[in-house]
């Protein structure tokens, strides 16, 4: 039933868009590191971006580390705060309830849909990152964090686990989003309050007083990606997120499903 | 408006069994306000049901609660026997619904459209998907506009649409809201047509309107609603009788016609473009006519018209059929 739900997503143009937007950050980010001749100093500037002059491939990780404060939150919020907000506002809501698509059922399909878009949004950033920066850069075996040195295929498939892990880790975004697009008819208005969600979160993390909250803030971790590319793979703070990110998931899936499962439809 | 059940009868019992809907005790309560209240609605198999009422006098909401939308905040549904919401899975697909106007995905065509409606249930098998949805298309007559988005539908062609979803497949109960909304005259005949073919074919049909007028060339039975309260329900013929009958007498003496009546007694007598109207109120139309002749004026017509549901509506609560809330 999911691919139902995914194959009307991808065939909007705003998510078309959506997703060509996701895919312009990194060549952007490439052209202009390539433009001004080099990227900032090493050691400074967003993480990976310092590497992306000497080994194209860095500019997927350098392309994860930009959009994950932003622009895939941005995106994660549009997708899941218009997954039911957005038939119902569509009027759609109630033709799927009568047709009969159980509400469960529905939930279930809308959360896969959202899923798979998130895992598909990291991939689009970190694919368009490596592929601009083969076209611009030139090339070689990866070098780590730790310093050992990755052949070129065992990198790309480190970059694209690391993509992977930054779209498992916009989940628990993804069930706040959903849960919050039950409780209204009107999807911008979901969209905005998710949006607000991820804002909030980065905001209370940056607050030195409240570090006792930051472990449980949902955007703590998702940086956490780029230990990935240590030797060995240093997991504590990457479990730690998905951790997380499961916790969110079960409280607001639940949330959601108890609130749909019962709501009068009257849009 | 002179009305004539042109369909033939259909028994109303009282068994449940015979029932395709049946509301018991119905009511719902939006922020305090009985929008619905205590509605025991029958609508016997087979019948094209009139569901009619005023703007704002609950139709929508008593259909929300039929087709399990919303939950009722007393009393119960049964939809072919089954309750809802409960028992929607089971008796909801052999229901096609029009509710509150379509709903369509702007950026599909109409046929991807019914595409997707047909494809999120767990009836449909994919094989046959494309010739269900190209025979609803055409029994709606939207063939040639099967491929355009929705978004460049004109109002008619919508509402057409979303027909053809309800048409999807064999049903055995048709719920439509306002079915005719925004069609021209010769989409409201067709869809009048389409109505009688679905009840020709052994469903029924639940339809609701504030047209009394439509609901009178196609229903077999009625309920009136307002305000939320059943005001009354039957076959047509019956609600029918309702209403006063009016007498309509056309002379080239108006004023002179107009006080015989008068002096007959006649209620509300009333002169109008060259002929004078009255309420019979329990008179012998031949002796009224009789008196008229003898008093030496000139009768050109004199037709007993039968009552129309709008005046069984006016005469049930006093007022005009009109916007309630």
């Amino acid at each position: 039933m999911w691919r139902a739900e995914l194959g009307l997503l991808l065939r909007r143009v705003r998510i078309k868009a959506l997703l060509g937007v996701l895919a312009l950050v990194p060549i952007g980010v490439a052209v202009a590191v390539r433009v001004a001749g080099g990227g900032p100093d090493p050691g400074s500037g967003p993480r990976f971006l310092d590497q992306v002059s000497r080994n194209g491939v860095f500019a997927g990780l350098a392309a994860l580390t930009v959009t994950v404060p932003f622009f895939l939150p941005l995106a994660v919020a549009v997708v899941a705060g218009d997954a039911v907000a957005g038939e119902a506002n569509l009027g759609t809501l109630r033709y799927l309830l009568v047709r009969p698509y159980g509400r469960t059922r529905l939930l279930v399909a809308k959360g896969m849909a959202v899923i798979i878009f998130c895992l598909l949004a990291g991939l689009v950033v970190a694919v368009a990152g490596v592929l601009a920066g083969v076209a611009l850069f030139p090339i070689g075996p990866v070098t780590t964090l730790s310093g050992t040195t990755l052949s070129l295929t065992a990198g790309i498939v480190r970059i694209l686990g690391a993509s992977l892990v930054v779209g498992a880790s916009l989940l628990g975004l993804a069930a706040i989003g959903i849960f919050i697009s039950t409780l209204t008819d009107a999807p911008v208005g979901a969209m905005a309050a998710t949006a607000g969600v991820a804002v909030l979160s980065g905001v209370l993390d940056a607050v030195p007083p409240l570090h006792a909250l930051h472990p449980w803030l949902l955007t703590h971790w998702w940086l956490s990606f780029g230990d990935l590319l240590r030797a060995p793979v240093l997991w504590t703070d990457i479990l730690r997120n998905l951790g997380l990110q499961v916790v969110y998931i079960a409280v607001f899936a639940s949330a959601a499903w108890a609130r749909f499962s019962t709501k009068d439809v009257l849009a | 408006m002179t009305a004539t059940a042109t369909e033939p009868e259909m028994p109303l019992q009282d068994a449940p069994a015979d029932l395709a809907i049946a509301t018991k005790g119905l009511t719902k309560r939006l922020s305090g306000v009985a929008v619905v209240d205590g509605l025991d609605l029958a609508v016997p198999r087979g019948s094209v049901f009139g569901f009619l009422g005023p703007n704002g006098s609950g139709k929508t909401t008593t259909i929300r609660m039929l087709l399990g939308l919303i939950a009722p905040s007393a009393g119960e549904v049964r939809l072919l026997g089954q309750r809802l919401p409960s028992g929607g899975s089971a008796v909801l697909p052999d229901v096609g619904a029009l509710v509150e106007g379509p709903a369509f995905y702007p950026w599909l065509s109409g046929r991807d459209n019914l595409a997707r409606y047909d494809r999120v249930g767990r009836d449909s098998r994919r094989a046959d998907r494309g010739a269900r949805v190209d025979s609803a298309l055409e029994r709606v007559g939207l063939s040639a506009a099967a491929g355009k988005r929705y978004r460049a539908y004109s109002l008619g062609m919508r509402q057409r649409l979303g027909l053809a979803a309800a048409l999807l497949r064999p049903r055995r109960l048709f719920v439509l809201d306002e079915p005719t909304n925004g069609m021209d005259p010769q989409g409201t005949r067709e869809i009048r047509h389409l109505i009688r073919d679905l009840a020709a074919e052994g469903g029924t049909v639940f339809l609701s309107s504030h047209l009394l007028g439509e609901i009178e060339q196609v229903c077999t039975h009625a309920a009136i609603i307002n305000l939320g309260r059943l005001l009354t329900q039957g076959p047509l013929h019956e609600l029918q009788a309702l209403g006063p009958v009016r007498l309509r007498v056309e002379t080239d003496d108006v004023v002179g016609a107009a006080a015989v009546l008068q002096r007959l007694g006649l209620l509300d007598v009333a002169q109008r473009d060259g002929s004078v109207l009255a309420g019979l109120d329990g008179r012998v139309p031949e002796d009224v006519c009789r008196a008229l002749v003898l008093d030496g004026i000139g009768v050109r017509e004199f037709v007993q018209e039968r009552p129309s549901l709008e005046d069984a509506f006016v005469s049930l609560t006093g007022e005009g059929f009109d916007v309630a809330r």
